[in-house]
């Protein structure tokens, strides 16, 4: 995984625009949250392999990054994103570390199923 | 051994066969791998059946090498390497989905737990204890176990030995009846610990530094089991 190019990313969004694509999205704080720390509150989510398509989206902030997909009748968004899988050139496979190292947050797209 | 061991020994129990069965890659590492690696030093056969392959993990490695596509190809090495560190001799990888063993279909689910138990005959199962053991899959895992292993004619049940570390467990649960002092197995343990490269220096698991020997022998040098009783 490399840290995220915020320029490097809005070509790839582009690039899959306008397209049926797979979701993959994510967040998370762990199953162990509230069992390390008691004033935590557990909360996950996710969806895989929703099928989308979007006809605009963009990156934004200054890292961690936040990505945000037009959808036909609404939206698809991330906050926290840091890093790329840039050995992956078919698939958009962005995800978001905490100071620890571990996985926050995952927004994958594909035009096959993950 | 500890005299509490002797709960399974007063049964004159020859311990051939053990059958580890929990959610994930490296449940085996730090529930058992040291309980693991001394049975199959007096001669055990083990099978450890894992549920997923840990493909919804939060560790990527520090610095994260992995991401989400790539995780259950990653976890599923690392898994074999810590076998073969611990020994066991038979890895079975159930295929099922991480963080959903609590969704799963029960029929599918205590199927494969049963056809286990048929074809392997075990002495021993080694699992998690329902309730009390934090992670959703972990409970569910134990639970699974338990409620298979209850169908089956009370002679016919092996010995459940479950893990358990929710902060509420020996409260309600009372003290661990098994404990095994594996200090003489630490090796095989901290090898199989370390050879989940994606996991291990998290910090709730081991770090990212390297432990003195009496860290490790206070940290991983006693494994604690509850004998589940079927009642």
């Amino acid at each position: 995984m490399q840290l995220i190019e915020p320029h490097h990313i809005q070509s790839r969004i582009n690039e899959l625009s306008g397209q049926d694509l797979y979701l993959h999205l994510e967040l998370t704080t762990g199953a162990y949250a509230n069992h390390l720390d008691s004033s935590r509150h557990p909360a996950s989510a996710f969806i895989s392999n929703a099928v989308i398509r979007y006809t605009q989206g963009s990156i934004s902030g200054t890292g961690p990054y936040r990505v945000g997909l037009k959808t036909g009748q609404g939206w698809i968004y991330a906050e926290g994103l840091t890093h790329i899988d840039e050995l992956d050139t078919k698939r958009l496979i962005l995800a978001g570390h905490d100071s620890m190292g571990k996985l926050v947050v995952a927004l994958q797209l594909s035009l096959e199923a993950f | 051994m500890i005299m509490e061991e002797k709960t399974i020994m007063n049964t004159n129990l020859s311990v051939q066969h053990i059958l580890a069965v929990l959610p994930h890659p490296d449940d085996e590492s730090f529930v058992a791998a040291g309980t693991l690696a001394k049975y199959i030093a007096e001669g055990a056969q083990v099978t450890f059946a894992c549920l997923t392959l840990g493909e919804m993990g939060r560790n990527m490695g520090i610095p994260p090498f992995a991401n989400r596509v790539t995780l259950p190809a990653i976890r599923k090495v690392e898994l074999e390497d810590s076998c073969r560190a611990i020994g066991i001799q038979d890895l079975r990888m159930l295929g099922f989905h991480d963080k959903m063993i609590e969704f799963e279909d029960r029929e599918l689910l205590d199927g494969a737990i049963m056809a286990l138990l048929q074809e392997l005959n075990p002495d021993i199962v080694i699992t998690f204890y329902p309730g009390y053991s934090v992670h959703p899959d972990h409970d569910a895992t134990g639970a699974a176990v338990v409620r298979t292993i209850g169908q089956l004619a009370e002679e016919e049940r092996p010995v459940v030995l479950c893990s358990a570390f929710s902060s509420n467990h020996e409260q309600m649960i009372g003290r661990a009846d098994v404990t095994v002092d594996v200090t003489a197995f630490l090796a095989s343990k901290m090898a199989s610990i370390q050879a989940h490269r994606s996991q291990f220096q998290a910090a709730e698991l081991v770090g990212n530094r390297v432990l003195t020997q009496e860290e490790i022998i206070s940290r991983y040098g006693t494994e604690q089991f509850w004998t589940y009783r079927f009642s």
